[in-house]
């Protein structure tokens, strides 16, 4: 049982950890997002339509390019045009919501194609361990290496150095030649990329079907979970997996017959976020270097 | 395009959908839905019989619809702009949406209003319509007692209305039929529609041995877990067969199209009246899958039951029944009223675990 639970966590936290950490990059460049959630749901519905044609590796490529492309959209407004990122990236939720609904109207009630997990040989074989971390889909193992990729590239190399320097001071970055909105499109592309695989996962494995609004606010909670981490991709996974297992401890709580109000345990996650959130911001010297200065600010090179 | 702007009056935008007119000063019915038409539930299936409604009156009817709008200030809204729109008659299809109804149907008398499962009718205007999904809740039961090998069921529960504990008490009523010692297992998701939510609800029933699954949320998703994991499970709503076709036992199946048809044709011939309608079997609102994956003598029991209780000589709430802590609550023979019923807020004996308040 204890594996059946380790299971399902990963299942839930897989998807907040993927598009928290596109999130994440693009936040680190200076540029706020709010539009994951929509990019995820456009990255689930044709993630879903691609593996009913070509199988379910089409699907992961699809959703990735799908997330992509609707990051591209919003990178052409907020950054080329300098629109306000807030209301481009509401907007761009919006967008997705509706056009993964209409793209999806005749996928509803069609059984989806499951992705099948890829065993690792001899590693899978471990006990307990084994089947949890070496028998999984492709999407946990790209979690894991993303996170890794991404902490190396932040903090030990110079691109990295030169996308935070852009997300902490664009002005000063484009004064010594660093093209910051080149840089920002960059970090904002990743990002969809990630939404666009978060959704994947949803359609693939998940729950693989079509169902309209199926991120049902993952997004969000990926939104949340990045200021969560302190803009640190380490403390990411910590987040997602704290999530994603507290969602799934209540309802075996609640399966065992464990009198707790189950809006209690329905609020759980949420109350843990603020907690931390709370502990976290109490130190402010630590927050104020972590958190990109520019965060959300347009820039606009002056020629 | 419809659909996009939906979309955005449910997040707080305002905006409309509407199709083309169809001829001269058509009567226009307008639904409002809480979940997506895609859900391939609930709302999906009150938007069938919009379309059913579209189907029978061609031109003489126009129809709109909202969808995803949440059950709170949105709800208000939604309807006011719906009545300020010309709309005829207005469906609002959510237990959460009643006192919205009726604060608006008091500003627009002119305007017909019905509103879904719920018990208030404030104002000449509104209406309220319901089905006995219990009944069906009952039989799939008595299917659940007979088929469990571990003499357990998982039950993944949305909220804790009466139309949801109604459902429990029913479906338990219907396994001690059978077997008095069934037990159920309860997980509250507090959502209507959740796939993740409802998966994972599913996963951990199963990982505690339950080898039954049935549900009162409105996505598949707890269908397609038990197919995965081997066991058996019933639709919701909508007939789920696809999603577990070595899985589904039967299905519940919303039927509304009869009643809405009924009622838009009222509006056009002026004979629309209040009224309180709680239809089920026998009406046709309320319709079982066919029955599945299950011996026929199980089957045939089944279908023996849906008959006596589409005729009348079986009622689910009829005595002998006690309340969870033993007191007794109908009496031998004794049926429970229809606003005891409504208003059900307690677990019968044999189901263990409080009501989340």
């Amino acid at each position: 049982m204890i594996e059946a639970i380790i299971l399902s966590v990963i299942t839930a936290a897989t998807p907040l950890l993927l598009a928290a950490l596109g999130e994440l990059v693009a936040e680190r460049s200076g540029v706020l997002n709010l539009g994951v959630e929509g990019m995820m749901v456009v990255g689930a519905v044709a993630a879903f339509a691609a593996a009913q044609a070509a199988g379910g590796p089409a699907g992961v490529l699809a959703g990735a390019a799908a997330g992509g492309a609707m990051a591209l959209l919003f990178a052409a407004l907020a950054l080329w045009l300098a629109t306000s990122q807030v209301a481009t990236g509401l907007a761009l939720t919006l967008f997705g919501l509706g056009v993964a609904g209409l793209a999806g109207e005749s996928f509803v009630g069609l059984p989806g194609v499951k992705l099948e997990p890829i065993v690792i040989p001899l590693l899978s074989d471990i006990p307990l361990l084994g089947p949890m971390l070496f028998a999984q889909d492709v999407f946990f193992y790209l979690s894991i290496a993303l996170v890794a990729g991404v902490a190396w590239f932040l903090f030990r190399t110079r691109a990295g150095l030169r996308l935070r320097a852009v997300g902490d001071d664009p002005a000063a970055a484009h004064a010594v030649g660093i093209g910051v909105l080149m840089t920002r499109t960059g970090a904002v592309l990743f990002g969809g990329v990630c939404a666009g695989l978060a959704g994947a996962q949803l359609t693939l494995v998940y729950t693989p079907q079509w169902i309209e609004n199926i991120t049902a606010g993952r997004g969000w909670i990926a939104l949340a979970l990045v200021v969560f981490a302190s803009w640190r991709p380490l403390r990411l996974v910590a987040g997602a997996y704290l999530f994603g297992a507290v969602t799934i401890a209540q309802f075996h709580a609640q399966a065992l017959g464990i009198e707790v109000p189950s809006q209690l345990l329905s609020a759980l996650p949420y109350l843990a976020t603020i907690l931390v959130l709370v502990i976290i911001a109490s130190n402010r010297r630590f927050t104020m270097i972590n958190t990109p200065a520019a965060l959300g600010r347009p820039f606009v090179p002056d020629r | 395009m419809k659909r996009l702007i939906a979309c955005a009056v449910a997040m707080g935008v305002a905006g409309f959908a509407a199709p083309a007119a169809a001829s001269e000063d058509p009567t226009k019915a307008c639904f409002i839905y809480v979940g997506p038409v895609g859900d391939y539930g609930w709302s999906y299936q009150h938007d069938r019989g919009r379309l059913d409604v579209e189907t029978e009156f061609g031109d003489q009817v126009e129809t709109q619809f909202l969808e995803s709008v949440s059950e709170g200030a949105d709800a208000e809204r939604a309807i006011e702009r719906f009545a300020r729109s010309g709309c005829n008659i207005i469906f609002t299809t959510s237990f959460g949406f009643m006192d919205a109804t009726n604060e608006v149907a008091a500003r627009f008398p002119d305007v017909k209003f019905e509103h879904a499962t719920g018990y208030k009718r404030e104002h000449p205007n509104v209406s309220t319509y319901n089905s006995k999904f219990y009944q069906g809740r009952y039989i799939i039961g008595q299917i659940a007692a007979a088929v469990s090998e571990t003499g357990e069921a998982g039950y993944i529960a949305s909220f804790p209305i009466p139309e949801v504990i109604r459902g429990i008490n029913a479906f338990m009523l219907g396994a001690q039929s059978v077997n008095p010692d069934f037990q159920v297992r309860i997980v509250w998701v507090n959502s209507w529609f959740d796939p993740g939510r409802e998966a994972d609800a599913a996963k951990a029933l199963i990982g505690q041995g339950v080898d039954i699954l049935t549900q009162h949320t409105d996505s598949t998703a707890p269908m397609q877990v038990a197919a995965e994991e081997g066991i058996k499970a019933f639709g919701q709503a909508s007939n789920m067969f696809r999603f577990g076709p070595s899985t589904q036992l039967t299905s519940i199946i919303d039927d509304w199209g009869p009643y809405y048809i009924e009622r838009v044709g009222a509006v056009i011939n002026g004979t629309w009246e209040q009224s309180d309608t709680w239809d089920g079997l026998l009406e046709g609102n309320v319709a079982m899958a066919d029955y599945t994956n299950m011996p026929e003598e199980i089957a045939a029991k089944a279908r023996e039951t849906e008959e006596a209780i589409r005729n009348g000589t079986l009622e689910p709430f009829t005595g002998p029944i006690n309340k969870q802590d033993g007191t007794v609550w109908l009496e031998e023979g004794q049926r429970a009223t229809a606003e005891e019923l409504l208003g059900l807020n307690f677990y019968i004996q044999g189901i263990d675990g409080a009501i989340p308040d």
